[in-house]
């Protein structure tokens, strides 16, 4: 078999229900067209996830995808893409991972698993070279995230890499995440679930091969000049020092940080969540992922209640919707809050989410201390997000409507609670109030996947342009989801780029490098642009309705008025939402109900796309 | 030798940079050192590599190690790859591949000392500089 640079060359594919393992080559025209990581997954979840499947049932697939960059000579080439049907949204949904997790995948000879149907028994998958195997794990039922992790390392040796779920994928908690090197999460879009609806609880990888590449000597070369650059930006040694965690003190003070469920945007208590803080009070040890000189992972001490518990983190978004969302008092309880997640295998965005509504709803009175069985669920309560989280993870009480997500329980609750289940598309939004930011607001309206910031964190241009200015902020966001989720396909992680500036050409120079091919930069955002088209084109096939009013944000964010902090009192109207989506359907070629039409569905090379959907009355 | 371990964070970029170097290979299992995660007991990491100690020199049944400007060198042409060398280090720093037919070891090239983000292996990059 010829070599293909930049990749394993095989796409490895498990039948859960059968047991089954082939092994498929992977094509020319599929690296080519969708590159890697999150390009393999829309492309395997669009071509073989048909319309009206159970997301929880045996006919979803879980796509666990390296990238051309991953386990390569370059800077952070970790990040592993995981795809499926969400059980939160009903439509496509991914979630990528960092860690060592993508490389050794390649090393072990594969670009991507494909795990199709449901095994009889709990069980994990064992993957070392050529040897694949699905052994029963019973021993491992009901156990946690992170401790299952630490009892298949200590029985399989510390070079595997393992991705484990908690108790709330085995439940399939529509939020469920995907726990990988102790506290690295694939978090968003439920793919634990999914985990849990295949009777899979882990995944453990060791490999011994090596990544061939087009040109070891340039590739040599654009590494260098990348490790160089950044060891010599002096911003490098507050990421080394604080992380993500340094984000918490500059989005409060930009009116930016959620709090009290997203009803303000500025917390008083800020300065206790704070990176500086984070450092002082809790940190052990610096954390890093494959090959990454930033190490943005905090490894850290929490103690609550007598017990002494590590966990990695809290970055920025679990401390906005675990801390200011729900208004706890300290790092070091955002801390414990944040290992109970991690433990119990609950995304800690959705997560924070859940638990910050229900304390509305209940100092609200829409529900009571008999719906929660005596819990006093109040903002400011550590005890209470304890309790919360442990009834989602075993779906009891009020677990169990929040353990569809906070659109599934407003439903259920009714209350007016509707209009503040902060959620587009039925995931749960995360850490950027946008009341103040127009830009990052359609950012979250229109992410393919549901209400998350890594699409297009515009928040920036916003603050450039103006924070009230409408018009003309649709081209950014556009921009951006193209740019960021090009990314996830390379398999490399972006803050190098996003934070500490490494510029683009660096990457664009790395592509033929290591795989040889010759596209520019622009061809490749093209490809970009069509694994975007093409998870739009799954919504509308999926549902007849779908489109517009799919990409509605909260009531609250149009009808509340921001109530104090910085930002006090600015607004953003209906009229604005409008005025945003129209011009960004325009730029993107989709009708105004946000749909793709055929002629740009065909631009892009999907012709087959167009003409299924044309079919089926969906476009025209 | 002492390695600045407290500063380690586990990200294995020199596995990944030995590989490159000496293997024109991205393969971080094909490299002269180990970054070993102890963090669910320790709570830190440790970096395995050759100080030079030369026990092999003396253990190996074939004579195929030696020491050169320093370093211990292992021939390739007369290692027999019986393993003896890999049991004896007292370190646990010469390792075995399953495509190489001689034990991987550390040939102080100083190119982990080079990109180590964090100066762990400043100690490694002493070794280079007598060797060469």
């Amino acid at each position: 078999m010829r070599e293909m640079h930049g990749y394993a060359g095989t796409i490895l594919r498990i039948n859960l229900s059968t047991r089954a393992v082939s092994r498929e080559p992977l094509t020319e025209d599929l690296a080519a067209d969708y590159m890697g990581g999150r390009g393999f997954g829309v492309h395997f979840v669009y071509r073989e996830v048909l319309a009206g499947t159970d997301p929880l049932g045996p006919g979803n697939k879980l796509v666990v995808a390296a990238g051309p960059f991953s386990g390569v000579f370059l800077p952070s080439g970790a990040k592993t893409s995981i795809s499926a049907k969400s059980p939160a949204t009903g439509l496509y949904g991914d979630s990528n991972i960092g860690g060592h997790l993508a490389g050794e995948l390649k090393y072990a000879g594969y670009d991507a698993i494909v795990i199709e149907g449901k095994a009889p028994q709990l069980s994990y998958l064992f993957i070392e070279d050529d040897r694949v195997e699905v052994r029963p794990c019973e021993n491992l039922r009901g156990m946690g995230a992170i401790k299952a992790e630490k009892v298949l390392k200590d029985e399989l040796g510390d070079e595997f890499q393992i991705a484990t779920i908690g108790p709330a994928g085995e439940n399939m908690v529509v939020f469920a995440s995907v726990n990988h090197d102790i506290g690295r999460q694939a978090g968003r879009c439920g793919m634990g679930a999914v985990m849990g609806s295949k009777n899979l609880k882990a995944i453990a990888v060791r490999g011994t091969g090596g990544v061939p590449v087009a040109d070891m000597g340039a590739l040599r070369k654009v590494a260098d000049e990348m490790f160089s650059a950044l060891a010599a930006n002096p911003a490098l040694k507050v990421w080394q020092d604080q992380g993500l965690a340094q984000v918490t003190t500059w989005s409060n003070s930009i009116g930016a940080l959620p709090t009290r469920n997203f009803r303000q945007n500025f917390y008083e208590n800020a300065e206790a969540l704070s990176g500086e803080r984070m450092r002082s009070d809790i940190h052990v040890r610096d954390k890093a992922c494959f090959a990454c000189p930033m190490a943005t992972g905090k490894y850290c001490r929490a103690r609550h209640r007598g017990e002494t518990v590590f966990v990695e983190g809290p970055e920025y978004e679990t401390t906005a919707l675990i801390g200011s969302n729900c208004a706890l008092q300290s790092i070091e309880e955002v801390a414990f809050a944040n290992y109970m997640c991690d433990e119990l295998g609950l995304d800690t965005i959705s997560g924070g989410s859940a638990v910050a509504f229900t304390m509305e709803c209940f100092e609200r009175g829409v529900i009571t201390e008999e719906d929660t069985g005596g819990i006093e669920a109040r903002f400011g309560s550590l005890d209470a997000f304890v309790e919360i989280v442990k009834l989602i993870a075993a779906r009891q009480g009020i677990g169990e409507p929040l353990s569809r997500g906070v659109r599934a329980a407003a439903e259920a609750w009714g209350g007016g609670s509707q209009d503040f289940a902060i959620q587009v598309k039925g995931l749960e939004w995360s850490g950027y109030e946008s009341r103040g930011a127009p830009s990052m607001m359609l950012a979250y309206m229109t992410c393919d996947i549901g209400a998350h910031h890594n699409r297009a964190w515009s928040i920036t241009h916003d603050i450039a342009v103006g924070r009230n200015v409408i018009q003309g902020k649709a081209a950014k966001v556009i921009e951006l989801q193209h740019v960021r989720p090009l990314f996830d396909c390379l398999g490399v992680c972006r803050l190098q780029w996003v934070e500490l500036g490494l510029p683009l050409e660096y990457y664009a120079r790395l592509y033929p490098a290591v795989t040889g091919r010759k596209d520019s930069w622009d061809d490749l955002l093209l490809k970009s642009e069509r694994i975007w088209n093409l998870v739009r084109a799954f919504a509308v096939r999926e549902r007849p309705d779908f489109g517009r009013a799919d990409d509605q944000p909260p009531r609250r964010f149009y009808t509340e008025p921001v109530p104090d902090g910085p930002l006090a009192g600015s607004r953003i109207t209906r009229e604005d939402l409008d005025t945003l989506l129209d011009e960004y359907y325009d730029l993107r070629g989709w009708d105004r109900g946000g749909r793709p039409t055929a002629a740009t569905l065909e631009r892009l090379g999907l012709g087959d796309v167009a003409s299924e959907l044309r079919a089926m009355g969906r476009i025209s | 030798m002492k390695l600045d371990l407290d500063r380690c964070t586990g990200c294995k970029l020199c596995q990944l940079v030995c590989s490159v170097v000496n293997f024109g290979e991205n393969n971080p299992k094909k490299a002269g050192i180990r970054v070993i995660s102890r963090l669910f007991t320790d709570a830190r990491y440790d970096v395995v590599v050759c100080d030079q100690c030369a026990v092999c020199i003396d253990a190996c049944p074939v004579g195929a190690i030696s020491m050169e400007d320093g370093v211990v060198r292992i021939d390739p042409d007369t290692c027999t790859n019986c393993g003896v060398c890999v049991e004896t280090c007292p370190n646990g720093a010469l390792f075995s591949h399953p495509d190489v037919d001689y034990p991987i070891k550390c040939i102080a090239c100083g190119e982990c000392a080079r990109l180590c983000p964090r100066g762990v292996l400043d100690a490694l990059a002493e070794v280079g500089k007598v060797a060469s």
